[in-house]
């Protein structure tokens, strides 16, 4: 018996051994980012990032936070972002679960068809057809705008997958009542079926948000001056000017980094669930 | 049961906008590159009026070395991250899945960089692969200083291996999720038999918990393997390809093909040839893994 308490307590150490290892090797890259954002001596950054000191900067300061609202407009960067990103989600949500609704709760001729086309969508990549939705958008004369950054992203045959999945799970007399209940189909949608699919559409809502917040080679293409520029190409652009301040980089990826991953610190378990929504096809 | 005309009205008006964003923005493009693909058709039509050139894009390919160097080089960055990365991410569910206190605080610093841009993910590892920065001393310090330093982006013998360690880091966090819900998902009660016919901890993984993960590693590699094929954020960032087509990768030359040099005609042809591989791929997979369904 001593043996098998012994070999727990070594398992248990082992553990904790990895799983503080493991903790230290995802974590230190996003602490390194934070901390060189808030050393105020370029030269300093310079001489101390390859040793630990870089994770102590002395003094702290916001100094390079404020070297970013002045050398560009960071400010508008971020409203970019947030209206493309919100519009596409919020846009999506609906767009997505009426889509999945005809198609679960409606008996139509074709029906079948139509799901069959929607899950063969899927396997397209939108690396295969970047070019000639390119050309699309460019002879629409949709370049350097918002919409050009919203509306092709707004319906996604994964998202009216899953809300096409989740709607067929709901018992068939549901509706019914309500129908005879004099109810139209819309307000069976808006306040039946969108009330008890909150669990989903918190899903589809995380994934979108990744997906989009991130994205970088459509609006690489699409978006010329900082009018309509996105975070992630400004990031790019702002990477790419030399001479390179370290600091001043450090401070623009904080900024757009922090807010997330607090966000996803309060939704760890909502995300969790989402990635097995996304897993379990 | 025929419809009637109010409710086939409502079903219309739920479908069409989903039906007419996919149809414009993914059914037609998709077609468009496979058309595109036999002309010289240009992004910004200019004095040469487009016409159909037949097979001649793809006659060219078969000239163009940075289309084999890209392909190359996507191939040889998915062949070497969908196994570390899965193989990671199960050692990582498993670890996390330990009744242990505190594993939920390690599973979310685990899925940080998950959550985190690519592009700026790229510049911090920019900056940590420095030939004077942080990864170098660190192998420095655990060699006992024989580890001379590199400028990781700038060998080419480095420059890929550093983006593929930065590549599993950054996404290694979500394929644990997935394997951790699929661990959740295995009956308690096939442990406990096993443990009573006296199976040890490693027999009961590779006859119960490898088996019973079955589905969800035959999605995790597909899924890995589709956005491998994809890699395009961080070399762009990183190394633009460089050093000398060492990163290239196709989607790079998709990208400098169509919108760089304009010549939409011939990247509409890498891009048929791009979903033709990524699907080929898909469903070799999907054979070879035997997924089950049910």
């Amino acid at each position: 018996m001593k043996s098998m308490k012994t070999n727990t307590i070594i398992d248990r150490t082992v553990s904790y051994v990895l799983l503080v290892f493991f903790a230290v090797f995802f974590l230190f890259p996003l602490v390194y980012m934070v901390s060189i954002s808030l050393n105020p001596d370029e030269l300093d950054i310079l001489k101390t990032m390859g040793s630990p000191k870089a994770f102590f900067p002395e003094p702290v300061s916001l100094k390079n936070y404020g070297d970013v609202f002045r050398r560009m407009p960071f400010g508008r960067f971020v409203l970019n972002s947030l209206i493309v990103v919100s519009s596409t989600v919020v846009g999506g949500l609906f767009i997505n679960s009426m889509g999945a609704f005809a198609l679960a709760r409606f008996s139509f001729k074709g029906r079948g068809l139509i799901v069959t086309l929607v899950v063969a969508l899927m396997i397209i990549p939108f690396e295969a057809i970047a070019i000639p939705l390119l050309l699309m958008v460019n002879k629409f004369g949709w370049l350097d705008s918002y919409h050009v950054q919203i509306i092709p992203f707004i319906a996604n045959p994964f998202y009216i997958f899953l809300f096409y999945q989740f709607f067929l799970g709901f018992p068939r007399d549901l509706e019914e009542a309500a129908l005879i209940d004099g109810a139209g189909w819309f307000r069976i949608y808006w306040s039946i079926a969108l009330p008890l699919s909150k669990p989903i559409m918190a899903s589809v809502a995380i994934l979108h948000f990744l997906q989009h917040w991130g994205f970088f080679l459509w609006p690489l293409m699409v978006t010329r001056g900082f009018e309509y520029r996105p975070l992630p190409v400004a990031m790019q652009t702002f990477f790419g000017q030399y001479p390179r301040d370290w600091g001043d980089i450090m401070a623009f990826a904080s900024m757009m980094t922090v807010p997330v991953l607090i966000l996803f610190i309060f939704l760890q378990n909502q995300y969790v669930n989402t990635v097995k929504t996304a897993g379990i096809k | 049961m025929k419809m009637k005309k109010k409710e086939l009205w409502a079903m219309l008006v739920f479908l069409l906008p989903a039906l007419a964003l996919l149809t414009l923005f993914i059914i037609i493009p998709f077609f468009m590159a496979f058309g595109l693909s036999f002309t010289n058709q240009r992004l910004i039509s200019g004095r040469v009026p487009t016409k159909f050139i037949g097979l001649l894009n793809y006659e060219r390919m078969l000239k163009d070395e940075y289309f084999f160097k890209g392909f190359g080089n996507t191939f040889i960055f998915a062949a070497v991250v969908v196994p570390l990365q899965t193989a990671f991410a199960l050692g990582l569910a498993l670890l996390v899945n330990k009744k242990l206190k505190g594993t939920k605080v390690f599973r979310t610093t685990y899925f940080m960089p998950t959550v985190t841009v690519m592009v700026v993910v790229a510049v911090i590892w920019t900056f940590l692969y420095h030939p004077e920065g942080l990864i170098n001393n660190f192998l420095k310090v655990v060699s006992f200083y024989k580890w001379k330093p590199v400028d990781f982006l700038n060998n080419e013998q480095w420059a890929f291996p550093a983006i593929m360690f930065m590549s599993i880091w950054q996404g290694v966090g979500f394929q644990m999720l997935i394997f951790l819900a699929g661990l959740q998902e295995i009956p308690q009660s096939l442990y406990e038999a096993a443990t009573i016919d006296g199976a040890n901890k490693w027999k009961q993984f590779l006859h119960i918990t490898l088996p019973q993960l079955r589905n969800t590693t035959t999605f995790v590699i597909i899924a890995t393997t589709i956005l491998a094929l994809r890699l395009f954020d961080q070399v762009m960032v990183m190394t633009q390809g460089g050093p000398r087509g060492a990163t290239y990768t196709i989607m790079l030359h998709i990208y400098n093909m169509g919108f760089k040099r304009l010549n939409v005609g011939y990247a509409s042809a890498l891009t048929v040839v791009f979903f033709l591989v990524v699907l080929g791929l898909s469903l070799l997979q999907k054979t070879l893994l035997g997924e089950e369904r049910g």
